[in-house]
């Protein structure tokens, strides 16, 4: 009866329709939109409060923001708790440090993935942050909601994106 | 309704609230396959079209089902005035890191619970960076940058001065008709 929990992938559809749902109850229960960048300035707060309480608090956008373990600050231990939870009851959770693509085009050296990444999420924490959302913030609830601003975002998130990964890929993964 | 302001209002069912909704979050994108470097990766090289049907199968549902939440009184919206400088300027330098990353920042969490640890080390101490720079930028992004070229409209039946349920048909429409594309041409 519980064998689709076990399964190792749904179809797109059928998940992302499930995410629509989701999104809606998260405004209706929460009254915020689904977002996932707005914890990671939360957790940074904190972390900041820890190394210097008096900096941190005198911080305009920490006072707009709150640093606070709260619902939106929750997601995302909940994100990696579900999604634990879903790659261990199908078996695929596995420990890796370079994913297969890359490793296939630059090499198996965990030191230059991790460099990469680092700097890619240096400029995602900071791009989601400046454009005020993320892909779930402003591509599915911002979109739902019909935000004009968000679908523009969204648009630019893929825009910039397809651009740097063709980069990546196609000129200086093929020199 | 006076239950579900108490509910909204209560830190502790909320914190509790944020929990079960990220488990499940984080349950459908490994699900639905986005918490996978190679796919994301593919989804911006074109060549594996996951994400956007994941993304859109979302706003398919979600769309109706918030404008019937509204219209009701279940659900407030939290579209806000947008501008070039905020939107256009942080959604490409979002993009940049996103290709980069090969993850953005939810399916970054999502993919550490699968095992990857270039997501945990590379992507989410990144993200702790940037968000903190961004902070440290804040007072001179918001006055300089943040508030040029404000967007016409709130909304997009406010922009196209058309009735709300034309806006999301015509959009509903759009939307599946693209997936279909995308099965047609065997993508």
């Amino acid at each position: 009866m519980f064998g689709f929990l076990t399964e190792t992938s749904w179809s797109p559809y059928i998940a992302g329709a499930g995410i629509g749902v989701l999104s809606c109850l998260a405004l209706v229960l929460a009254d915020r939109p689904l977002g996932c960048s707005t914890a990671f300035v939360k957790a940074r707060g904190l972390i900041g409060m820890l190394i210097s309480a008096d900096r941190t608090k005198k911080m305009e956008y920490y006072q707009d923001i709150v640093p606070q373990v709260d619902w939106a600050f929750m997601i995302i231990p909940g994100i990696i708790i579900g999604a634990f939870l879903s790659s261990f009851l199908s078996g695929t959770f596995h420990v890796v440090w370079v994913p297969a693509l890359w490793g296939s085009v630059f090499g198996g050296s965990a030191v230059l993935r991790i460099v990469v990444a680092l700097a890619g999420g240096i400029l995602l924490g900071f791009g989601a942050r400046w454009a005020g959302g993320c892909t779930s913030g402003h591509g599915i609830s911002g979109s739902i909601q019909l935000s004009l601003a968000s679908m523009i975002t969204a648009a630019c998130f893929f825009a910039g994106g397809i651009a740097v990964a063709m980069l990546l890929y196609r000129v200086i993964g093929v020199l | 309704m006076t239950t579900l302001a108490a509910m909204r209002e209560s830190g502790s069912a909320q914190i509790v609230l944020g929990l079960l909704t990220g488990i499940l979050f984080g349950f459908l994108l490994q699900k639905g396959g986005a918490t996978d470097y190679g796919v994301i990766e593919g989804q911006l090289l074109l060549t594996n079209f996951t994400v956007l049907k994941l993304m859109l199968s979302a706003v398919i549902v979600g769309m109706v089902l918030f404008q019937l939440l509204k219209h009701y009184g279940y659900a407030n919206s939290h579209a806000a005035h947008g501008t070039l400088g905020s939107n256009v300027i942080g959604g490409l330098i979002f993009g940049a890191g996103f290709a980069l990353l090969g993850y953005c920042p939810g399916t970054v969490a999502g993919a550490v619970g699968t095992g990857a640890l270039d997501a945990l080390i590379g992507g989410m101490i990144g993200m702790l960076i940037g968000a903190g720079l961004f902070a440290d930028f804040y007072p001179v992004l918001k006055t300089r940058i943040l508030t040029s070229g404000p967007f016409p409209a709130v909304t997009v039946p406010e922009f196209l001065k058309l009735n709300t349920w034309v806006v999301i048909l015509v959009l509903e429409a759009g939307m599946i008709g693209f997936l279909l594309l995308l099965e047609y041409a065997g993508l």
